[in-house]
């Protein structure tokens, strides 16, 4: 599901990413989709083609930057843009389905990003609402 | 940044006091009040973070470009002792390992070649593969890439980009020893599959620039460079490789320093001992992302050239130098009188070794290393050269620095309207990308001639030249 403009956080030289949703699952796929609105327009993206990825991680915190890593790698060997991101997770595992297509002219070019980093890093929740954070290098 | 938190050792150079019961080296500020006082307070946050690592020598430093990172600050100098239990740290590089300027001159003058800039910017823009999602033409196989990551520039060189005598006028010639393409993961060889010889995005570019004023005609004369003489700067790293080995090292530093018992004010400072078995994984992949910019530079350098040729067909682009500004070199430096082995880490920072140096090409020798001080393509760069008896580990700023974020500047900038003020202003932008022309708006960068001055004044660097941007292919 698209979300209503990713949300951000300011940073001089690079940008902080927000995801939130009502899981931690759910903010994992709103940080995704905040990244990958920094490299594209979504809503233009077809979600032609479908890639899974897995990967186990205990902390919270390091499994949002191997997700975000993870895609952003996949993305760049495949020549692929994601625009749909589905999330399950089960004790340290972690499995991924995501759509987009591969890169072509009609696809706005926004800033590529080199990866997700550990400063400002953070993943919790605050009531209801899970919320995942951090910088990204562009 | 509140400049009451900082004394003033000297006109140019500040220091950060520390706090009562804190336990850091010093951090040292080069720069101006007006320069420190536009940058985040964060940066000093940064700076002291770095100063808490274990076997830093002197100081954790700030460059007058300086602004807020990831881990360290960009525009952040420190040197670590391997013997007194230092550290390499991949937040102390960066993801884009050996970003950097390769700098060439021509033999044009812009009074002879503007009639024709149109053109060449279109020709630029076609063949240089710039912008989020473009790939190159040259697909390397695994034995291929292994031989880049060994060779640098000289593998390009060996496979008809550019020539021998570009070598000569490239850090370390060219290539850096170490290099281990065995520790870069499958997927970081993959992700630069078709990512040789192209810009990538963000702040990296390729501009032709005239040479608009001399500061130092000794200098300027040995690096072959007159009023009116046409550059071309080209400013990108090692594309996808270098920042799956930064994402790929982030994490296993991040765990290394766990494991020996450093403590990490900022999880991004990820690092391990140098003489560690996850720090000497790390240089050894370091390394091959070096050698990856390095050719990188070396192809681009040879596809300017194709363009330039196609519309001046006497055109001869020499290159001036290339140096890179996101690294961690090990380097002897004089210490208390004694020469010691030093790992320093410059992210966001230039190499700028003082007149003598030995490894300096020798039409250079006496001057100075060619430092470039890239600025946004509205405003202009400078050369400059290192100087004698630089305090910063041989150190310069590397650009104009970001006085605002990115979203700050979207909200304020157009691309469209930036690409149409700039072009009535005689600079001719071309990019696939008006949202990153906007993020990159010249006024979203400090002022370049303020960090150029502050540069000179504190002692890093000496001015040589001014340039003004004239064509700009934007990634």
């Amino acid at each position: 599901m698209l979300a209503q403009s990713p949300p951000y956080f300011e940073h001089d030289a690079d940008i902080g990413i927000i995801g939130r949703g009502a899981t931690i699952e759910q903010a994992f796929e709103a940080a995704a989709q905040a990244v990958f609105g920094i490299v594209t327009q979504l809503d233009t993206v077809q979600p032609k083609t479908a890639v899974t990825m897995e990967f186990e991680e205990a902390d919270f915190e390091l499994a949002l930057v191997t997700w975000l890593n993870l895609l952003l790698g996949k993305a760049r060997e495949l020549g692929m843009v994601f625009s749909r991101f589905h999330v399950q997770h089960r004790d340290n595992h972690w499995r991924a389905e995501v759509l987009g297509e591969k890169w072509h002219p009609g696809l706005e070019r926004g800033v590529e990003v080199k990866g997700a980093t550990l400063t400002m890093l953070s993943v919790k929740q605050a009531g209801t609402m899970w919320e995942a954070r951090c910088i990204v290098d562009v | 940044m509140d400049i009451q938190l900082l004394r003033q050792l000297q006109p140019y150079l500040w220091s950060l006091p520390r706090k009562s019961g804190e336990e850091r080296a010093e951090v040292l500020l080069y720069g101006t009040e007006p320069l420190l006082v536009s940058m985040d307070d964060k940066v000093l946050e940064q700076a002291a973070n770095v100063a808490s690592l274990p076997g830093l020598v002197g100081a954790s430093m700030t460059m007058p470009d300086a602004h807020w990172g990831y881990g360290f600050p960009i525009g952040g100098v420190a040197a670590f002792d391997a013997e007194q239990g230092g550290v390499i740290s991949a937040g102390g590089v960066g993801f884009d390992i050996s970003c950097g300027i390769r700098c060439l001159r021509s033999n044009l003058d812009l009074n002879d070649a503007v009639p024709y800039f149109p053109k060449l910017a279109n020709i630029l823009f076609r063949v240089i593969p710039a912008g989020v999602g473009e790939e190159g033409e040259i697909k390397l196989n695994p034995e291929q890439l292994d031989q880049v990551m060994h060779n640098g520039a000289h593998w390009a060189v060996q496979h008809g980009y550019g020539n021998a005598a570009d070598l000569e006028y490239i850090e370390e010639h060219g290539r850096v020893t170490g290099a281990v393409p065995d520790n870069v993961s499958e997927l970081a060889k993959k992700r630069q599959r078709g990512e040789m010889g192209t810009l990538g995005s963000g702040n990296h570019y390729l501009e032709i620039q005239v040479v608009d004023r001399i500061f130092d005609t000794a200098a300027a004369l040995a690096f072959g460079l007159h009023e009116g003489q046409i550059l071309i700067s080209i400013h990108c790293g090692s594309r996808g490789l270098g920042h799956q080995i930064g994402t790929d090292y982030l994490l296993l530093l991040a765990k290394a320093a766990s494991r020996t018992g450093i403590r990490l004010p900022d999880r991004e400072l990820a690092c391990a001992p140098i003489k560690s078995p996850e720090g000497q994984q790390y240089i050894g992949a370091m390394n091959a992302a070096i050698n990856c910019a390095l050719a990188n530079r070396q192809i681009l350098t040879h596809l300017t050239r194709t363009a330039f040729t196609d519309i001046y067909p006497q055109a001869e682009l020499e290159t001036l130098f290339d140096v890179s500004h996101n690294t961690c070199k090990a380097e002897t430096h004089e210490i208390d009188g004694k020469p010691r082995l030093l790992h320093v880490h410059r992210k966001g920072a230039t190499r700028a070794f003082a007149p003598g140096h030995p490894t300096l090409p020798e039409r250079y020798r006496a001057v100075g290393q060619p430092v470039v001080i890239g600025g946004s393509m509205g405003t202009g760069s400078y050369i400059l050269a290192g100087a004698s008896g630089n305090p910063a580990f041989a150190s310069a700023s590397h650009g104009a620095g970001r006085a605002m974020s990115r979203h700050q500047a979207l909200a304020r900038w157009k691309g469209r309207a930036l690409v149409d003020q700039l072009a009535q202003q005689g600079i001719l932008i071309r990019t696939r990308s008006m949202r990153g022309v906007a993020e990159e708006a010249p006024g979203a960068y400090k002022d370049v001639d303020l960090v150029a001055e502050a540069t000179e004044q504190a002692g890093l660097a000496r001015r040589v030249a001014f340039l003004k941007p004239k064509v700009c292919v934007k990634g």
